[in-house]
């Protein structure tokens, strides 16, 4: 089949490799229609996350169509069209019976830090993506489900991470009634996080970030106030001026490890990997946050310790919330946002590139080139 | 009666009060459609009465755990396991000796991890330049022509910061072609004393 690879940091490629095979009674093999390039890939295409060994294919965000079952799958047939969530997880050990499948404790040796997830480096696990042909697919009976008739195959395989982890930022929140929200971040993590925002009832949205057709996408799908950083000397007096000096009640973090806005926090973190990828972002949210506010982090960061101002967020009394978003119980709640229409996934996509074009869909969406959003990949086109 | 120029935080309530429910409803698709924390499906945390799928107490191990890598802070190797390029060569001695003496919690852990990925990639590398597939610095550059690289960059301030891309990524592909030109002269000339 053919299969995106990883060849060192900053350089991906196209390769044949064999066809997944069963591998345990509950595994099933997926062929996959559509997919897509998470930004926490860039982190793994920049070389940020240890253990990512050569050969792997990356890939969590995918959809596909059930080629092959193992011997005790019992909910999936040969077939069915399915969207199956970024996590790999067990249904059955302490922390998936308590809807934590993020934090799944049977799918991953190699840490106990993080769950299982495709195509994300031997870190989580060591299991090959889906930016493939096929891809296999553990625990067939937890994870997959099928795809409802009425959804789009673009709104499902951004279901599967980016618009799941959205939502679920704003959950962490914790939004009140009228509160006043700030997203940093108008990369696809952000845009449904400031969509989701007010679906829990904010009085005030308002995204951050530096890229022009980000901030329009904030503005004419999201609703949004926007505030474009590099027209300020300092953003976060200037969100302190925005809300009244008081500061966001919420401050969501939708940027990860590989935040611009410092350079000194960009170049260790990000370029010279001193730390685990640039704070700047989550510095921003405790400075931004008011006083007994909360910070909810989706953004991805590394295992390596990150400069983050811990000592202002203990003074401010603030409430740090954060986790890999468990996609399976976003779900059933989600699809009804979707089918209403409150939730617009497939709004935020730019690019389609066919998996033989792969080094190139990294390169573009990596260097945010022709104002690239959210590129998906074809593997059918190959 | 407070100065009304005094901003909300230096006094008890907020001053300008949120927009009501019915201007936002009439504003935003859907607005406080979860505003009851019930209606959100991570709460409660910890709390979740849906049936998951197992049809398991304990999965089913995998086959072919024995030997394979683990952290130490798991009692074993897990029932379930990723198969994909499993160790080998240097990088893999490193790798492992990572994984077997120190625990997450342990800084040289994750170092040992990223030394072990850039053997991995070095030693691939160069293994590549005796295919018919060498490796190049970075990828998908063509791009630049047909994505519009100058047009894309313009005005934006993280440019400064792509500066230093192509330092990054080319300076280890020059300092390790300088390295084997100077030591190839050096035995040139070894040789032919």
């Amino acid at each position: 089949m053919r299969a995106m690879v990883y060849r060192g940091p900053y350089a991906v490629r196209v390769e044949e490799k064999d066809v997944p095979r069963i591998e345990h009674p509950n595994d099933a093999i997926l062929r996959v229609t559509l997919a897509a390039i998470c930004g926490s890939d860039l982190h793994l295409y920049h070389g940020l996350m240890p253990d990512t060994r050569i050969g792997h294919t990356f890939g969590h965000e995918f959809i596909g169509v059930v080629e092959q079952v193992g011997s005790s799958v019992q909910h999936l047939q040969v077939g069915d069209r399915v969207m199956v969530p970024f996590n790999i997880s067990c249904g059955s050990c302490w922390f998936c019976a308590r809807g934590l499948y993020s934090n799944c404790h049977n799918v991953n040796p190699n840490a106990t830090a993080v769950g299982g997830i495709y195509g994300y480096s031997h870190t989580t696990g060591g299991y090959d993506g889906g930016q493939a042909q096929y891809v296999r697919v553990p625990f067939a009976d937890v994870g997959p489900v099928r795809i409802p008739d009425w959804m789009h195959d673009e709104d499902a395989v951004l279901l599967t991470d980016a618009a799941a982890t959205g939502y679920f930022g704003a959950q962490l929140g914790g939004i009140a009634e009228g509160d006043t929200v700030v997203v940093l971040g108008a990369g696809p993590v952000g845009l449904i996080a400031a969509q989701s925002s007010w679906l829990m009832g904010a009085g005030r949205v308002i995204v951050v970030d530096h890229l022009q057709e980000r901030l329009e996408k904030a503005r004419t799908m999201a609703y949004a106030e926007v505030l474009d950083y590099d027209e300020h000397d300092d953003v976060v007096v200037e969100l302190k001026k925005q809300t009244d000096f008081l500061g966001a009640d919420v401050v969501i973090e939708a940027v990860g490890a590989e935040a611009h806005g410092n350079l000194l926090q960009h170049v260790t973190g990000t370029k010279l990997k001193l730390q685990g990828g640039s704070p700047v972002a989550l510095n921003w949210a405790i400075d931004g946050v008011r006083k007994g506010g909360t910070v909810s982090v989706v953004g991805a960061y590394g295992p390596i310790p990150n400069a983050v101002k811990f000592g202002d967020a203990l003074n401010k009394g603030l409430t740090l919330r954060m986790n890999q978003t468990p996609v399976k119980r976003q779900w059933p709640r989600m699809f009804e946002h979707v089918r209403n229409g409150h939730l617009t996934p497939r709004a935020m996509v730019t690019h389609r590139f066919p998996l033989e074009d792969v080094a190139e869909a990294y390169h573009v969406f990596s260097a945010k080139l022709d104002g690239c959003i959210k590129p998906l990949i074809l593997p059918s086109a190959a | 009666m407070t100065d009304p120029d005094i901003p909300s935080a230096y006094v008890r309530d907020k001053r300008t009060p949120p927009p009501t429910r019915e201007e936002l409803r009439a504003r935003i698709p859907g607005w406080g459609a979860d505003l009851d924390p019930a209606d959100r499906p991570s709460y409660p945390k910890l709390q979740y009465p849906a049936d998951t799928g197992a049809h398991w107490d304990f999965p089913e191990r995998q086959p072919g755990g024995e030997g394979r890598e683990r952290s130490i802070e798991h009692a074993f190797v897990t029932p379930v396991f990723g198969t994909a390029q499993p160790l080998r060569g240097l990088s893999g001695g490193v790798r492992r000796f990572a994984y077997r003496r120190f625990s997450e919690g342990r800084l040289a852990h994750w170092l040992l991890l990223i030394v072990g990925d850039r053997i991995d990639a070095w030693g691939s590398h160069l293994r590549s330049f005796a295919s018919r597939r060498p490796d190049v610095p970075a990828s998908g550059l063509r791009s630049e022509l047909t994505h519009g690289g100058l047009r894309s960059r313009r005005g934006r301030s993280d440019a400064r910061h792509q500066v230093l891309d192509p330092v990054v990524v080319a300076g280890p592909w020059v300092a390790g072609a300088a390295v084997t030109y100077t030591g190839v002269r050096r035995l040139v000339r070894v040789l032919r004393r």
